[in-house]
């Protein structure tokens, strides 16, 4: 990862919804779904999102390709060397916008409009975006069904005549349409079989590999982001708790909640003994976050500071591990 | 390249239209609505060709034929201003159900607009448009057309205004509840995070997916507003008399006389509006069957 050229400024993100009661229609709390996000994603990286349910992922990822207006802070998308917040973008601009970056959603079977053929479905965005003789959509459309090997006479079909697979493979195909520099993955194979899974992700991979692309890719299958990551985000309740290369995550997890997660993923030998940390407790709400360090009520390391302040995301040895605890901040000092 | 899709589009179109045709064999095979529709084509067909059935005017009144019984020369008689019945009840079809289908199709019109917009944008529009289509429910629907007709007058164009303000609230009701389900569906994401307006997601994507029980409710809805027309006619609120429609002509029914005597003025267009709207129905049962497997 040598050169690196960061292409999202993620800036102090924050996606609180607010809840509503009443009459009136007070807001009575917010739900922080993302809460103080700070990252910077590199071009043609791919960086991994993980966390359980709830955490905020998919809702992080909607957030920086602004289908939520965020609450607060910024994100800094890379002009060819200029950097523009998006949050500030015009609906213009925004739609401009929609080029650099696409999203492959987590459900293929009601991704693609039921009523629609597929030559359709293909069809819209192009148009929209301005490519208007019918002869150069046909032929984009043509170069991205070759990406994801799928025949071009099937475009003439309806999505039900698709597998789960084909169907997820037609959604990349599509937002590949665009030329888009960044694909933001939400959870892109967690609905499909295993052994689709494996084909939907070495493709994938082939396709980053050949168009220079950025993947954020997010999703709780720990074995499958490792398989997929440069580098690892983990988040827990709206806040990111570690950020590492996906090696060294993966070696030398520093944060409890990361080794807890670890540690949950299944070996496959028998006799491996594997020392399992089991959590207790269940995640709070992120309506009412514990004070300080989100963590602390299920932490086994949990310290007097942790429930009054908390921890900032600082790097662990003047490495790009980085870790929100207050176990390393003593350590450093 | 694109001359194989293009070769493609159309060696492919047998397949491609196999959900179309599916469909019509199986509402085919179903024989109440084929009976239906036999009906309701036989009416319209015989309405819109009147000329050709009959030599009479419908308005030509001949006072020396006043209330004659069925003849060769009068099919169905005269009534009593001697004017054919009917050649009256062919020409008055062409009204009645004009009056009808273009009533239900301007309500589910606006109907489907208004839902589609409360529907996607959810909040404040939507609270809106619920109350307002609550307040139009609340109200006798029969005094609530009584009333509009004697502010805007009488007359064909009144009328179907007069309905379709009264009746879009069914489809408003149903378009909105599919949006709202329909709009967390992945492929409107997707439409939004390719930048697509709000206009094209909701009336080319979203839309086109509520399209069948609408087409449903419309069906019934003309049945139903011609059933309408025909009771304010009989009331003598509806098209004006002079215009022959079958609410008018059952109209001569309001006196005893007329019912003991001349039962050939009232019972054969009772019969033709009754059979029709039956007819309907049976169409529009059918047409659920094909298009809505999920109310069967």
């Amino acid at each position: 990862m040598e050169n690196k050229q960061t292409i999202f400024q993620i800036r102090n993100l924050r996606m609180w919804f607010p809840i509503k009661k009443g009459l009136l229609k007070k807001t009575v709390g917010n739900v922080k779904a993302v809460d103080d996000v700070t990252l910077d994603v590199y071009r043609g990286e791919t960086l991994g999102i993980v966390g359980e349910s709830g955490c905020g992922k998919s809702t992080l990822g909607k957030t920086i390709m602004m289908l939520n207006k965020p609450t607060d802070g910024q994100v800094l998308f890379n002009y060819g060397g200029e950097f523009k917040d998006i949050t500030q973008f015009t609906p213009q601009e925004l739609f401009q916008f929609r080029k650099k970056v696409q999203m492959v959603f987590q459900d293929p079977y009601s991704a693609l409009n039921p009523l629609k053929k597929i030559y359709t479905v293909f069809e819209e965005p192009l148009k929209v975006h301005g490519v208007h003789s019918k002869e150069e959509r046909e032929k984009i459309m043509q170069q991205v069904l070759q990406m994801v090997n799928i025949q071009p006479d099937y475009l003439l079909r309806y999505p039900h005549e698709f597998s789960g697979g084909q169907r997820q493979r037609l959604c990349i195909a599509r937002a590949l349409e665009v030329r888009p520099e960044v694909l933001i993955c939400d959870e892109p194979v967690s609905a499909l079989d295993v052994s689709i899974q494996a084909q939907v992700l070495n493709l994938m991979k082939k396709i980053q590999k050949d168009l220079n692309l950025t993947y954020l890719f997010i999703a709780h299958d720990l074995s499958v982001v490792q398989y997929m990551s440069n580098r690892i985000v983990v988040m827990y309740l709206g806040k990111i708790v570690e950020v590492a290369d996906s090696r060294s995550l993966y070696d030398t997890p520093l944060h409890p909640y990361t080794q807890a997660l670890l540690s949950a993923v299944p070996v496959p030998q028998i006799h491996q003994e594997k020392k399992r940390i089991v959590l207790q407790g269940e995640v709070p709400s992120p309506i009412n976050k514990p004070t300080g360090c989100a963590f602390h009520p299920r932490c086994p390391h949990c310290m007097e500071i942790c429930k009054k302040v908390d921890p900032a995301l600082t790097s662990y040895k003047d490495s790009d591990h980085m870790a929100a605890c207050h176990l390393y901040g003593k350590q450093a000092e | 390249m694109s001359n194989q899709t293009n070769g493609l589009k159309a060696a492919n179109k047998k397949q491609a239209s196999s959900l179309l045709r599916k469909n019509v064999r199986k509402f085919v095979r179903n024989k109440l609505a084929m009976i239906g529709l036999a009906f309701v084509v036989i009416i319209v067909a015989a309405s819109v060709l009147a000329p050709l059935l009959t030599s009479y005017d419908p308005n030509q009144i001949s006072l020396g034929e006043m209330t004659q019984q069925p003849s060769a020369e009068h099919i169905l008689g005269t009534d009593k201003l001697g004017r054919d019945v009917f050649s009256r009840v062919l020409y008055g079809g062409r009204i009645s159900v004009f009056v009808g289908v273009v009533g239900a199709l301007s309500g589910s019109l606006i109907g489907m607009v208004l839902g589609s917009v409360a529907g996607y944008f959810g909040g404040k529009i939507d609270a809106l448009l619920i109350r307002l289509s609550e307040l139009f429910q609340t109200f006798p629907e029969m005094i609530l057309i009584m009333i509009l007709v004697s502010i805007l007058g009488q007359g064909v164009g009144n009328l179907i205004l007069v309905f379709s303000i009264t009746g879009w609230m069914t489809t408003f009701r149903m378009v909105r509840n599919e949006f709202l389900a329909l709009r967390e569906e992945t492929y409107v994401q997707v439409c939004e995070a390719f930048g697509m307006s709000k206009a094209a997601i909701m009336f080319k994507q979203i839309l086109p997916n509520v399209l069948s029980p609408v087409i449903v409710a419309t069906t019934v809805n003309v049945a139903g507003f011609i059933l309408s027309e025909a009771s304010l006619s009989f009331l003598g609120i509806g098209v004006p008399s002079s215009v022959p429609t079958w609410g008018n002509i059952l109209n001569a029914a309001k006196s005893i006389e007329v019912v003991t005597n001349y039962w050939w003025l009232w019972a054969v267009p009772g019969v033709v509006n009754s059979v029709f709207v039956l007819a309907i129905n049976f169409f529009g049962d059918g047409l659920r069957d094909v298009l809505d497997p999920k109310q069967q």
